[in-house]
């Protein structure tokens, strides 16, 4: 379907895509994972064939996007980060313009700007001009307009930024339902999102892909192990001490935060689960625990392993990773 | 590239920048015209054309600004650069609907030279050349316009580097009487034209010996000539640099009835030239 060979981009000296290699298969969801500036961005522009690439080519059902442009387009809708939206009109004359520059026959126009109106839920709203649309409903019209025609390729740079909660969910429906036709490549700094929607995930860090598979086979490549993170006034010898006869534990690590609450990671064995053993160990030794949540080794670990560079303390990078999940919990 | 032209003409007259600039020519042409034909009597329409032409150097920077630097600035450049329409389409639809606003004026220009007709003697063949003439030289500096806006992101540099060709060109024959006509300061002129080119080059390939040979090349050459025919270089700035006096083919109509063909030709190879511009510089933004 699309297959990228030894993709380089340069901008000056800076290295925004590092020899990228992967190939995409029709009727999956795939998913582009990164932090900020990894590439996505600009891996998708390339793609669709509004950056021309340094090195390496992109192939779109077997036609060169550069060298072939008009015939490798007609494949692809896309939808970039940020929606390409002409203010001064309206949402029907938008989509009947973005038809007319698809090439869909006049003939099947309307028909098909009206499904796709449906589809996306901005029927109500064709007759308003794009400048007065939330960003919400901007981010929709400009999904419509990559969606129009229905190409066998559709992709989608940040799909779900500006939308509220409903509406997300709504995307990802949509998503779902397109991808039964369609190849649907999606990026996304969200890994949540990743997670539910796709089936196949490239991770991207500087330019360089550095993990792609399926989210489960991605989750089991850190290993199996869950862990059990727990504060407590105790000091962090008297936590060892309460657990330390408790079967069932791999490996502990404590760490004192100040105002005596120490803050412990209890590695559990595989297929264990001993958050229940902790909290009656606990309540014997009479020490109230403070906290107590199970993490998985998930996605996120994964994902912070990959893209953050090894110096970083393993605690440190559980601890900013609750950070990070309590910051897309907002968003999603 | 029909979906283009159509948004873009469609555009023009929503944001009014079309129908302003259609009213303000008209309305200063139809001020020329009474006071010019109606009340003093004069037959010829194309001298009012002339007056006219101050009214382009301000307008046609007015419909070429937004061209491509508000697309740039939008984003909404992605969506005509990822459709499957070649990009020579997209440049050629946005300066037909460029071109389309220019011809409507002079649409209109075409009942003027009938009104002074049904008053008298009418010079129609020359009043309807130099309206012919006339939009070409506004479609030419739309295409420099184009370029221009090409270049940048922000309308207003586009507006005001636009306003600011179209002026020195329109001062052209004034700023070139101050300049020197003996040989020897044809010969410097040759060199900084010259040196300009190697710079260029230079700039675009980073190829130093490329370059410096051009430059040192071509001065020898023109020390040369200078030595063997040095009656070669009198005059020869005023006589290249005239060139670019372009509104100088219409003047000609207007004032002496002269049609010049090679000045169309020249019209019509810089439209040519600036539309290939912008479609390389739309390229060059891709590439870089």
């Amino acid at each position: 379907m699309i297959e990228v060979r030894n993709l380089v981009k340069k901008y000056g000296t800076h290295l925004a895509v590092d020899h990228l290699d992967f190939k995409i298969e029709s009727g999956r969801i795939y998913g582009f994972l990164g932090p900020n500036g990894a590439g996505k961005s600009t891996t998708m522009n390339i793609m669709t064939g509004y950056l021309g690439a340094t090195e390496g080519e992109v192939l779109i059902d077997g036609h060169d996007i550069l060298k072939e442009p008009e015939e490798a387009k007609k494949h692809i809708g896309y939808l970039p980060e940020q929606p390409p939206l002409y203010v001064d009109m309206t949402v029907r004359e938008y989509l009947e313009f973005a038809a007319e520059l698809k090439g869909i026959p006049r003939a099947k126009r309307e028909e098909e700007i009206t499904e796709i109106e449906k589809m996306v839920r901005i029927k109500d709203v064709e007759h308003r001009l794009i400048k007065n649309l939330s960003k919400g409903y901007r981010q929709r019209v400009g999904l419509a307009q990559a969606v129009l025609g229905f190409p066998e390729i559709i992709i989608l740079d940040e799909p779900s930024v500006g939308l509220d909660p409903k509406q997300i969910i709504e995307i990802r429906e949509l998503i779902r339902k397109l991808s039964k036709n369609h190849t649907v490549i999606l990026s996304s700094h969200i890994l949540a999102e990743v997670r539910e929607v796709c089936d196949y995930i490239l991770i991207i860090s500087k330019g360089k892909l550095v993990a792609s598979d399926t989210p489960e086979n991605l989750e089991k490549m850190l290993g199996e192990h869950n862990s059990v993170e727990i504060e407590t006034g105790a000091s962090p010898s008297e936590v060892r001490l309460i657990l330390k006869n408790m079967p069932g534990i791999e490996m502990i690590e404590t760490q004192e935060k100040g105002d005596g609450v120490t803050w412990a990671k209890i590695t559990e064995k595989k297929g264990e689960d001993i958050r229940e053993q902790i909290f009656t160990a606990f309540a014997s030794a009479k020490t109230p625990l403070l906290t107590l949540k199970a993490t998985g080794m998930t996605l996120e670990d994964v994902f912070m392993e990959l893209t953050q560079s090894d110096t970083v303390p393993d605690a440190f990078i559980a601890k900013t990773k609750w950070e990070e999940v309590g910051t897309d919990a907002g968003d999603l | 590239m029909l979906a283009i032209y159509k948004r873009e003409l469609r555009s023009y007259f929503q944001s009014m920048v079309g129908c302003v600039f259609i009213a303000f020519l008209i309305a200063f042409t139809g001020i020329y015209f009474m006071a010019y034909n109606l009340m003093s009597g004069y037959p010829y329409f194309s001298y009012t054309l002339s007056g006219s032409l101050i009214v382009f150097i301000v307008g046609i920077p007015l419909i070429t600004m937004r061209s491509f630097s508000e697309e740039r600035k939008n984003k909404t450049d992605q969506l005509l650069l990822t459709a499957p329409v070649s990009l020579g389409k997209v440049v050629m639809g946005k300066y037909l609907a460029m071109v389309t606003v220019i011809a409507i004026p002079n649409v209109i220009f075409c009942i003027f030279p009938l009104i002074i007709k049904s008053q008298g003697t009418a010079y129609l063949t020359v009043d309807y050349i130099s309206i012919a003439v006339f939009f070409l030289l506004g479609c030419v500096y739309a295409a420099i316009g184009m370029f221009l806006s090409s270049l940048t992101e922000s309308q207003i540099i586009a507006f005001i580097s636009t306003f600011g060709i179209l002026l020195v060109l329109y001062l052209w024959e004034g700023i070139l009487s101050m300049l020197p006509s003996s040989a020897i300061s044809g010969l410097v002129g040759v060199l900084i034209v010259l040196t300009i080119v190697a710079f260029y080059v230079w700039h675009m390939t980073e190829n130093v010996v490329l370059s410096g040979g051009i430059e040192v090349i071509g001065a020898v050459v023109a020390i040369v000539l200078y030595v063997v025919k040095q009656e070669l270089y009198e005059n020869l700035l005023t006589s290249l640099l005239g060139r670019l006096a372009l509104a100088n083919v219409f003047t000609d109509i207007t004032e002496n009835s002269i049609v010049d063909v090679t000045g169309i030709a020249l019209y019509l190879s810089i439209i040519a030239v600036f539309v290939f511009l912008t479609i390389q510089s739309i390229q060059k933004r891709r590439w870089s």
